[in-house]
């Protein structure tokens, strides 16, 4: 026994976890407004009257949601320069964070949109707009609406798997700190600490996101 | 010799295998206020959606004003008109459903400007000046700025009614405007329907209160299986029916 906490070495090398956990919100951040696109159009694709249209999207959301997403960054990260797609390892994460969310964005966004009447659709109709007006100024503000709970805690999740970015030596939060730990042997310390900043950042995302949810919440 | 408002010569539709529209024709004419009536199933909302496309249909034709509806006929190849067009033909028309349809996360006069800025390209002040109008005229001016979630059924339809007329269309459709409401609340609707008609708004409407229908209608048309059985004045037909399905129709129908 006799192990003392020591957190000095941590507070040292705290700006090294603080620009970790800055890059690992900016890596969700842009993967989830990519992933955004990806999954309206693929939900929108998956809902068609055209097969044409929904089986590329249900294979794309069947392949995406059944590998797991450690498989999926070593692939893009490994595989892909072989078949020679070259990019760089904060490219080539962001770009696999997308595609992997897209297919879970898909799905809900799918929910949300089933849930919305189908006589809006042609209340929209009758005055005479076209199905791309109907969409943006209809459909999707209220699909937005109806899937606000969970697109926040899928937002939750996506910014938690940045953490795996450290397996392509992306120096994000759960990177610095393996670094740390294993420069200074403060092994206990180095990772509660990380692992507040996660618990801290997650928590606050909560709260904008109920913000977001109050602020967007139709009076009645 | 003037179009007519609306002309309907051997329409056809089916869902699926079974035949819904078996052969209508129909005209009416600018000013017009017809109902249309007849049992549950016998096609008279599927007639009101073929009117404004709602309904895609195989057969016959629909004219507004002269203007071949929806499709177009080329070396005997019959094919739907571009979605542009088919958008452009359907503001000819105003459409009021049962279910009311508003935009639930827009305001009551965000619900009537929508179309007037995007379809009609009215700059935003006035297409409120033009909103704010409609909702006088069916008295939820002081509403404008309410959610649907605020408003009881019956003003929410009126804020739906606001939202077809004001894009200043040439023929109003209504179907069953009332028939989602607390008794109540039906008379509200109704006095604003009334109201348009005595300005000479061209209406079709169906409708089950055929006390309305009798009162407010130049033309009664009653649909049955799909074809219009009998059509008329009401003060004509209702207390004498030539066909023996009207007489029974009406004998089931209450009038109150
Ligand atoms: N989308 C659809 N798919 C299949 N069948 C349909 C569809 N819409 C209507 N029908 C059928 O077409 C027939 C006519 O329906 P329609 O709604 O036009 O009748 P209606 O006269 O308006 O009746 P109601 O008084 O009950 O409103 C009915 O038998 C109905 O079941
Ligand atoms: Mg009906």
């Amino acid at each position: 026994m006799g192990y003392t906490l020591n957190f000095d070495a941590v507070w040292r090398s705290f700006d090294l976890l603080l620009a970790g956990l800055a890059l690992g919100l900016a890596l969700a951040f842009a993967a989830i407004l990519l992933g955004c696109v990806i999954g309206l159009v693929t939900a929108f694709a998956l809902l068609a009257k055209s097969r044409m249209a929904r089986m590329p999207a249900g294979l794309y959301v069947t392949i995406i949601r059944n590998t797991p997403i450690l498989v999926l960054i070593l692939f893009t990260y490994f595989a892909l320069p072989e078949l020679g797609i070259r990019l760089g390892k904060i490219e080539s994460f962001i770009l696999t964070l997308a595609i992997y969310s897209g297919a879970y964005l898909a799905e809900v966004f799918r929910g949300g949109l089933l849930a919305i009447p189908p006589g809006l659709r042609e209340a929209g109709l009758a005055i005479g707009l076209t199905e791309m007006q109907i969409r943006t100024s209809i459909i999707v503000p209220l699909m937005i609406r109806n899937v606000l709970p969970s697109l926040g805690s899928t937002i939750i999740s996506l910014f938690k798997d940045t953490s795996l970015a450290a397996a392509i030596a992306v120096p994000e939060l759960t990177f610095e700190a393996r670094k740390i730990n294993v420069e200074t042997f403060r092994v206990i310390e180095t990772w509660i600490v990380a692992s507040l900043m996660y618990v801290a950042t997650c928590t606050a995302l909560a709260a904008i996101m109920r913000k977001v949810e109050q602020r967007l919440t139709v009076p009645r | 010799m003037p179009d007519h408002l609306l002309e309907i010569e051997d329409l056809h539709k089916s869902f699926g295998e079974t035949e819904v529209l078996k052969g209508v024709d129909f005209t009416m004419d600018k000013g017009d206020v017809v109902s249309v009536i007849g049992s549950s199933g016998s096609g008279k909302t599927t007639l009101l959606r073929c009117i404004n496309m709602l309904e895609e249909f195989e057969g016959g034709t629909i004219r507004i004003e002269g203007e071949v509806i929806g499709y177009t006929t080329a070396g005997g190849h019959r094919r739907r008109k571009p979605e542009k067009e088919i958008a452009r033909q359907r503001a000819l028309t105003g459409m009021a459903f049962q279910q009311f349809n508003l935009f639930p996360h827009m305001s009551a006069i965000d619900n009537v400007t929508l179309g007037l800025i995007k379809v009609k390209k009215l700059p935003k002040e006035e297409a409120r000046a033009v909103a704010m109008r409609w909702l006088d005229r069916v008295g939820l001016g002081e509403r404008a700025g309410h959610y649907p979630g605020q408003l009881s059924g019956g003003q929410q339809q009126r804020v739906a009614i606001a939202r077809a007329i004001a894009m200043n269309p040439h023929l109003m459709l209504f179907d069953e405007v009332t028939s989602a409401l607390d008794p109540e609340l039906v008379n509200e609707v109704l006095q604003v329907i009334r109201s348009l008609a005595e300005d000479g708004m061209s209406m079709l409407l169906v409708t089950h209160e055929m006390r309305f229908a009798h009162e407010v209608s130049d033309i009664v048309v009653f649909m049955n299986d799909g074809v219009i059985a009998e059509m008329g004045n009401p003060r004509e037909i209702f207390p004498n029916p030539s066909t023996r399905r009207l007489a029974e129709f009406l004998k089931t129908s209450s009038f109150n």
